[in-house]
């Protein structure tokens, strides 16, 4: 039964195969739209930059159960074309089943000839869904695009750089690194909204219903979105303690307006939420600067922090691997250090008041 | 060559429901050359009931793996199929979506936290997105990926690793599987990234605040 359901999907696939096929056509690109409250994700934007990169006509696909805020901001966002909005119930809190079963569907009517995602838990969730419904294999994390064919991914934990070709038909569909690629203006764009068809929704309302959504406990914050940070300032586990954690992480970012940041050392230990986790695990930050307090840079850290453009490291050893990479460090006791630092930063506020 | 620690979990959590009753059996299934048969060895000595080796020398992606794994659940019948959420070489993190989407089955990425409930033939799988958790409950069968704080996975002992070699490991082809797993991506260079110029260790927190002034005068 269960092979029988792919397999069936075929004769759809090479007809969009022939449609799409290299060169035959021009290029068309669609960007599935992460969105929340209304609004665009950032993600958004980042993903928008690297589709401007292929050429050719971008258009934003925004699903979910209420899509009319996030399409206008769609209209408005530079170098989109045409927003398709779906709007059903079933696409609530983007489950993977049906806005997968969606993208399949939509790329395929309009003859997509790449079908772009950001590279987030959301887009990593549904993207590689729906290139296996059109038998076609995504290419995951993609830091750069070389031609329509052609892209540059990091593979082991960002030690190595691959530049991978997709061959045979299909669209080319990708996942996009988003700090590899800046983010599209916001306004500036006119896009024309228009309502996906009822064969689209169909597909969606009829690979719907294996899953449910349940709840969800998201962390609120005052700052900054840690993958959108321009500061970040992240801690390891020589804080010894959520206390210390909360008191120097926080006392450091309030003064730069950072985002916090933390080692796996420090998620497992309790010391700060899952979510906070910098490296091959957890998320993948560029910020323009990047605060290691008591982090020894193990690659698995290293790797989700290491194209940030100033890198500090704060630790009591001196031999630790972070030292590699960084660009300033201090080395010593960090329960000593993180209060004068906190003092010097005190001064230049008062600097530019 | 060791198995993938997110594979570690997968089959941790897989022995869990078992040894829980709510699964009869938990079989281990690895894609690659000779060599992977030492990594089906290793979940058995961690407690998998019997392995299915699925020998190829040819690079096989994702989507190939996929449609294996997608043959072996259709002979099998599995309530439930556990992947780890990424390989940590290739880093693709697509596996079990296409094997989901393939199957035409619910899935569950990134798992942390995972709750059969085999009379209702649901489970419940807390997932780790960006900004914190989110719980779906979804219909079995489906397919589930294990982020890293699922579990704790145990070591395999000395006398689980004798016993594993006595465990049933069966051998087969993709030929023998009917599927075609030939790669669509071709490769064309594997490069070291770019080198950070060499740092300096500063004297003081006001030297440090003093340089990354000049820093952002610079940018």
């Amino acid at each position: 039964m269960a092979l029988s359901s792919w397999r069936a999907l075929r004769p759809a696939r090479s007809a969009l195969a022939s449609a799409a096929g290299l060169g035959l056509r021009s290029l068309s690109t669609l960007v599935l739209a992460e969105h929340a409250g209304g609004a665009l994700a950032p993600t958004t934007l980042h993903t928008l930059s690297a589709a401007a990169k292929l050429g050719g006509p971008v258009s934003l696909l925004v699903a979910g159960d209420a899509t009319q805020g996030a399409a206008a901001a769609a209209a408005r966002a530079a170098g989109v074309s045409t927003v398709l909005t779906a709007e059903d119930p079933c696409l609530a809190h983007g489950l993977a089943e049906p806005t997968a079963a969606l993208l399949a569907a939509v790329g395929t009517k309009h003859a997509f000839t790449h079908v772009l995602a950001p590279s987030s838990t959301y887009g990593r969730n549904i993207l590689p869904r729906a290139a296996a419904l059109l038998d076609v294999q995504a290419v995951a994390d993609v830091q750069e695009v070389k031609d329509g064919d052609t892209f540059v991914r990091p593979i082991y934990a960002g030690n190595a750089l691959a530049t991978v070709r997709v061959t045979g038909g299909g669209p080319r569909m990708l996942t996009v690194r988003t700090t590899a690629f800046a983010a599209a203006p916001a306004s500036g764009g006119n896009a024309a909204v228009q309502v996906v068809g009822a064969e689209e929704l169909a597909a969606a309302r009829e690979a719907a219903g294996g899953s449910q959504w349940v709840g969800e406990d998201v962390r609120k914050s005052e700052r900054p979105e840690l993958g959108q940070a321009r500061v970040v300032v992240s801690g390891g586990r020589a804080l010894k303690s959520a206390e210390n954690f909360d008191r120097f992480m926080e006392g450091l970012a309030d003064r730069l307006g950072a985002a916090v940041g933390a080692s796996r050392a420090a998620v497992d230990a309790g010391y700060a939420p899952n979510d906070l986790q910098v490296g091959q695990t957890g998320k993948v930050v560029a910020p323009d600067l990047y605060i290691a307090v008591g982090i020894s840079g193990a690659i698995q850290h290293v790797a989700g922090m290491s194209a940030s453009k100033v890198i500090v490291a704060i630790n009591s050893d001196g031999d630790a691997p972070i030292y590699q990479i960084a660009d300033y460090g201090l080395v010593g006791d960090l329960f000593a250090l993180l209060p004068e630092l906190e003092a010097e930063l005190d001064k230049l506020g008062d600097i530019k008041k | 060559m060791s198995m993938n620690p997110f594979c570690e979990i997968a089959v941790e959590e897989a022995l869990r429901v078992r040894e829980a009753g709510l699964a009869s059996e938990v079989v281990a299934v690895s894609v690659g050359p000779r060599q992977a048969a030492d990594t089906l060895r290793t979940a058995l000595a961690m407690g998998a009931d019997r392995a299915l080796h699925i020998q190829t020398d040819e690079e096989v992606q994702p989507l190939g793996i996929a449609k294996l794994l997608a043959a072996v659940a259709a002979k099998e019948q599995p309530g439930l199929v556990l992947l780890g959420k990424q390989a940590i070489d290739d880093d693709s993190s697509q596996t079990g979506q296409m094997l989901a989407a393939l199957l035409g089955w619910p899935q569950a990425t990134f798992a942390s936290k995972l709750e059969v409930d085999a009379a209702a033939e649901k489970a419940t799988v807390t997932r780790e997105v960006d900004g914190g958790l989110e719980t779906l409950r979804v219909a079995l069968p489906a397919v589930v990926t294990a982020d890293l704080r699922l579990n704790e996975p145990r070591y395999a002992t000395l006398p689980n690793i004798m016993k594993a070699k006595k465990k049933p490991l069966a051998v087969t082809t993709p030929q023998e599987l009917g599927v075609d797993p030939a790669p669509r991506l071709q490769t064309l260079c594997v490069e070291e990234p770019p080198k950070r110029k060499a740092g300096v260790v500063l004297g003081s927190a006001a030297e440090l605040v003093q340089r990354l002034r000049e820093e952002a005068k610079r940018s």
